[in-house]
């Protein structure tokens, strides 16, 4: 059984102008001891789903639907102190952001001494002794507990916050964008030692980030969300290798690589749909070039393609063949414009 | 479409990018949001009718003294069908003062509160975009004003400048425009490092395009804010000075009735229909300022209004 | 080949706001943004500024476009020393330099219209004579980068675009003027992956039709590896290497080029790649080594790299590196020729 099973699970925003769909439905698992990295653009719901997991959702928010399983429990059906044993014990966050949030006014070391004591229980002298252990853990000499965040570099603080989420030691540590900020050279750094610790501990690691080459690089798999749902889902390798869904298909040639002399970019035309009036059919069909007409009205399921994948895609079948027009196909989308704009809807969009 | 139909779509284009139009806007959808602050507009608006229409429906002048039939003045009379409001100790119809009064409120209320907003907007400009010695003098001179007493100045002000109507305006945009000028000064001072303004310099816009085209009208709405409080501000501090003898004698305002009930006594004569309208009158156009400005403020400061 | 920009040993200062010990104690603690930055740029060229975020890339930038006023050094423009313009020079500098901006959010008046904005930059150089012929040009730029129809665009505001969409805008603005130097500060940063090609399509696309000369900065090596073919990469305010793009990553020379080549992740999950190590202290422009500025951090740091700084000079491939590694950037101090020593 895997460690986290979540089960179409939908989170909504409460808004002034209707409820937003952040998360719309999103089925995924997570084994214990792998890295799983989920992708996705900005605004596709990453972090709502994260923080739903953990039971942190602002107050605006709710759960509409699904179910959450961790090691056998139902998270969603857990309240007080049942759910506080699961959040930050078993299951630790970092979340995006986290190292600008550390209390400038107190030193590092008494706030992962805090932390301990507040939602583990630890004594003092307990806590003082894990935090050095801790602190050699994710790479920085004991000496630097006795300093102010503004003390320490982006780099050192990341590794601070990752102290911090594994100091009642989580079976599952969840890291929103936990290098977005950071320089390349830290980002990478500080992501080694994540995996290494991830590796070490036995941890499983839900990695959140927009950057697909960090999964490429970290993750034995990934999960591609898109406008709150998920749209593919498997093994880096293969999924990297041959992608079975049009929009994972178009990320691929939408960046360059240093590595490789790129050919031309293709970008993906268009936008993500707005959440809080989702299409009825495939919410990436105004930007896919493969679109047909079912996709317009018939939303595709996550469903199993070859290999032990996953894929929501009506055209999934197909995959190999397409794989090999996408190129081409994307770009001519970028000298047309996405479908909405040929079939007439509003370019702007109305909202962003 | 062709460029003859953008042609023809031309004026369209070009009345919807005034950044004036904007700021009126602005003022309206703080209207629509807010309940308060349809209110304040709503009074403002009264007030604007009864000003400019008090000759013509005020029963008789101001400062005329009024006869009994009998050929006595009709002094201290209590409110009746030609006296709504009664008459003061010399025969002087009060419902007609009030009327008048709504005349001096608006004049000083609104000529004050525009030069605060002219004079405040300009010096937080300045001090704002050009930094050094501009800034340092400007902000000096602020901090000078700040260090006044405003009321006790403003009264030696107009005792030395001499009891008019003009001089209490006056007075009262020296004297205020210290707050305004600073808040706005904070506001360019962030503003100025925005990319869009960088990007006007980089389009070779001269300083003052610069600060006027493009920074100006992003700072409006926060001098429209400080002018509506500096209205309620200027009708009470008019109102003060009148009701301590230092207002224009020729003129009727409100403050200036209150005085005059004061020093006949009404108030142990329990004659309500003299001092209460007029201290009404204060009260409510003093209100109208503040709840426009708070309607302001909630629009520009959204945050304060989830608490 | 004419060297349409020349910057040469280019220093900006920033005062340090040092606390009340500072204030007492007399002491004027400066950031040293840049520190003797030098580089030519050919017409039509391309150059790639990179570096880790603070080594001072931005600060160049503006520095070129005259939003700052160097500390020391010089920038010449077609010949004519930028810091000497004023008056109608200077407006026709600007006509010719363009800035792209880091975030598009930002870079539009709020309070302006789409229209409004564009046509800011006619009025100011007085070009076009009607309005209508105005917004036949604003039509017509906002139809190069693809915002099409254009006229949906007019009446918007930029709260009501897209990131994507409004970076178009902004490249839409800088072309009315017809520039020479495009100057793009991390101009996809602040966008979604999907849509950072698009954006650098395009700017590619016109810099190649117009023939313009580019200043591309980035963090993003593989973005200037696609847009650029001369490379110069940034280390605490001055340029470590500089060569052209393929030389520079395919074969790093300086240590930290070789640490920031392989600390760049890969979208391809199966290529192996072989970290180099280095601390990750990000070191503050305020207290500069006497020596290299990348001793504290280099593993292969050796005596002289303490107390002598290198100098930025031509090894092979066309590259030019400041690092004692490279005999040829060793500044003959020992021979006596003390003047080819920097100064600090
Ligand atoms: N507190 C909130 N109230 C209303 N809507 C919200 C709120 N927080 C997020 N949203 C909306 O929910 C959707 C998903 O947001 P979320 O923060 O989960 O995205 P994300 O994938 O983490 O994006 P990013 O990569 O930018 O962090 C977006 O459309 C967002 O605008
Ligand atoms: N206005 C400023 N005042 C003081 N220091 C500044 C200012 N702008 C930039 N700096 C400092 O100068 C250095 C270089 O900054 P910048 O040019 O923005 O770097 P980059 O663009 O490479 O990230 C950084 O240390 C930064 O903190
Ligand atoms: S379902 Fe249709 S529109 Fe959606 S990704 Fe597949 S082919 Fe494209
Ligand atoms: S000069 Fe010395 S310290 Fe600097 S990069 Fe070269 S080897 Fe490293
Ligand atoms: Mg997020
Ligand atoms: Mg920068």
């Amino acid at each position: 059984m895997s460690l986290l099973e979540i089960d179409t699970l939908a989170v909504q925003y409460h808004t002034l102008h209707g409820a937003v769909q952040a998360v719309r439905g999103v089925t995924l698992s997570i084994e214990r001891g792998r890295a799983v990295g989920l992708v996705g653009e900005s605004g596709c719901g990453k972090t709502t789903l994260a923080r739903a997991l953990i039971g942190v959702l602002p107050r605006n928010a709710a759960i509409a639907g699904g179910r959450v399983r961790f090691d056998g429990a139902d998270l969603l059906q857990l309240s007080g102190d049942a759910l506080n044993d699961y959040r930050w014990r078993r299951i630790a966050m970092i979340p995006q952001a986290a190292m600008d949030s550390l209390d400038p006014v107190y030193r590092v070391g008494d706030q992962l001494v805090e932390t301990m004591r507040l939602r583990g229980g630890l004594t003092s002298p307990q806590a003082r002794e894990r935090a050095e252990r801790l602190f050699a853990l994710v790479g920085l000499a004991p000496g630097r507990l006795r300093l102010y965040p503004h003390e320490l570099s982006g780099g050192m603080k990341q590794r601070v916050v990752i102290a911090m989420a594994l100091a009642l030691e989580p079976q599952l540590v969840i890291a929103d964008e936990p290098v977005t900020a950071l320089d390349v050279i830290v980002q990478h750094q500080v992501l080694r030692t994540l995996r290494e610790l991830q590796e070490t501990l036995q941890l499983s690691l839900l990695l959140i980030t927009h950057d697909i080459s960090v999964v490429a690089d970290l993750c034995d798999d990934v999960v591609v969300m898109y406008a709150g749902r998920i749209v593919e889902a498997g093994s880096v390798r293969e999924v990297f290798a041959a992608p079975h869904h049009p929009y994972t298909m178009g990320l691929r040639n939408a960046f360059p690589s240093l590595r490789a002399r790129s050919a031309r970019l293709v970008p993906i035309e268009g936008y993500p749909p707005d959440l809080a009036s989702p299409p009825a059919g495939c919410a990436f069909a105004p930007r896919c070039p493969f679109a047909i007409e079912r996709c317009w009205h018939d939303d595709p399921a996550l469903l199993p393609t070859t290999g032990g994948r996953l894929a929501a895609c009506h055209r999934a079948a197909e995959a190999d063949a397409l794989r090999t027009q996408a190129p081409q196909a994307f770009a001519r989308l970028e000298a047309t414009g996405p479908q909405s704009v040929r079939s007439g809807a509003p370019p702007a969009g109305g909202t962003l | 479409m062709s460029s003859s139909e953008r042609a023809a779509a031309l004026p369209q284009w070009t009345r919807a990018t005034s950044t004036w139009r904007d700021a009126l806007l602005v003022t309206w959808a703080v209207a629509r949001r807010d309940r308060f602050a349809l209110a304040g507009l709503v009074i403002y608006g009264v007030l604007l009718v009864v000003a400019l229409a008090a000759p013509v429906v005020a029963p008789y002048n101001p400062q005329d003294l009024n006869y009994r039939p009998d050929g006595e003045v009709a002094a201290d009379e209590v409110p009746s069908l030609p006296h709504w409001l009664g008459t003061t100790n010399l025969g002087r119809d009060i419902f007609s003062q009030v009327l008048f009064g709504a005349r001096a409120a608006l004049v000083v209320g609104f000529v004050a509160a525009f030069g605060v907003v002219v004079l405040g907007t300009l010096v937080g400009l300045f001090a704002g975009y050009y930094s050094g010695w501009v800034d340092t003098l400007l902000m000096r001179l602020a901090d000078v004003a700040f260090g006044i007493p405003f009321l006790p100045m403003a009264i030696v002000l107009v005792a030395f400048l001499g009891p008019s109507i003009w001089n209490t305006v006056l007075v009262m945009i020296l004297l205020l425009w210290r707050d305004t000028g600073r808040v706005i000064r904070a506001q360019v001072l962030s503003l100025r490092t925005r990319s869009y303004v960088e990007a006007a310099r980089v389009l070779g816009a001269s300083h003052l395009r610069t600060m006027f085209v493009h920074i100006a009208p992003n700072v409006l709405p926060l001098s429209f804010l400080y002018g509506s409080l500096a209205v309620g501000w200027a009708i009470l501090t008019e109102a003060t000075i009148s009701f301590l003898g230092f207002g224009d004698p020729n003129v009727i305002s409100w403050g200036f009735m209150l005085q005059d009930a004061y020093n006949s006594q009404a108030m142990a004569r329990h004659a309500f229909y003299w001092f209460v309208p007029p201290g009404l009158c204060i009260m409510l156009a003093v209100m109208a300022g503040f709840f426009i400005g708070r309607g302001y403020e909630e629009l520009l400061f959204p945050r304060l209004r989830r608490r | 080949m004419n060297h349409l920009l020349e910057v040469t040993d280019l220093r900006k200062e920033y005062p340090l706001q040092s606390g009340l010990l500072g204030a007492v104690m007399g002491s004027r603690r400066v950031v040293h943004a840049v520190n003797g930055v030098s580089f030519v740029l050919d017409e039509g060229g391309s150059l790639g500024l990179a570096g880790e975020s603070g080594c001072g890339k931005t600060t160049t930038a503006k520095l070129i476009l005259k939003l700052l006023h160097p500390t020391a050094g010089s920038i010449r423009f077609a010949g004519r020393d930028v810091a000497g313009l004023d008056g109608s020079d200077l407006l026709s500098y600007r006509r010719q330099a363009q800035f792209i901006f880091q975030n598009p959010y930002e870079a539009l008046n709020p309070r302006f219209t789409i229209l409004r904005s564009l046509l800011e930059p006619l009025i100011i150089h007085e070009i076009g004579r009607s309005i209508a012929e105005r917004v036949e040009r604003v039509a017509g730029a906002l139809d190069r980068v693809h915002l099409n129809p254009p006229e949906t665009f007019f009446l918007k505001y930029p709260h009501q675009l897209s990131g994507g969409q409004l970076q178009r805008v902004v490249i839409a603005r800088a072309l009315l003027v017809d520039p020479v130097l495009l100057v793009a500060d991390e101009p996809v940063s602040m966008l979604d992956v999907s849509i950072r090609a698009g954006v650098l399509n395009l700017m590619r696309d016109l810099s190649r039709e117009r023939k313009l000369t580019t200043l591309y900065i980035s963090h993003d090596l593989a973005l200037i590896r696609y847009m650029c073919s001369v490379t110069a990469v940034m280390y605490l305010g001055t340029i470590c290497e500089i060569g052209p793009t393929e030389e520079v990553i395919e074969h790093p020379r300086h240590p930290y080029t070789q640490a920031l080549v392989s600390a760049v992740p890969d979208p391809d999950p199966t290529r192996p790649r072989r970290p180099v190590e280095i601390a990750d202290t990000v070191p503050t422009p305020f207290q500069l080594p006497a020596g290299c500025p990348f001793a504290d951090r280099c593993p292969q740091v050796m005596e002289v790299c303490r107390h002598l700084r290198p100098l930025l000079l031509p090894v092979d491939g066309g590259v030019r590196v400041a690092c004692h590694l490279y005999p040829g950037s060793t500044p003959r101090a020992a021979e006596g020729d003390g003047a080819k020593l920097e100064p600090n």
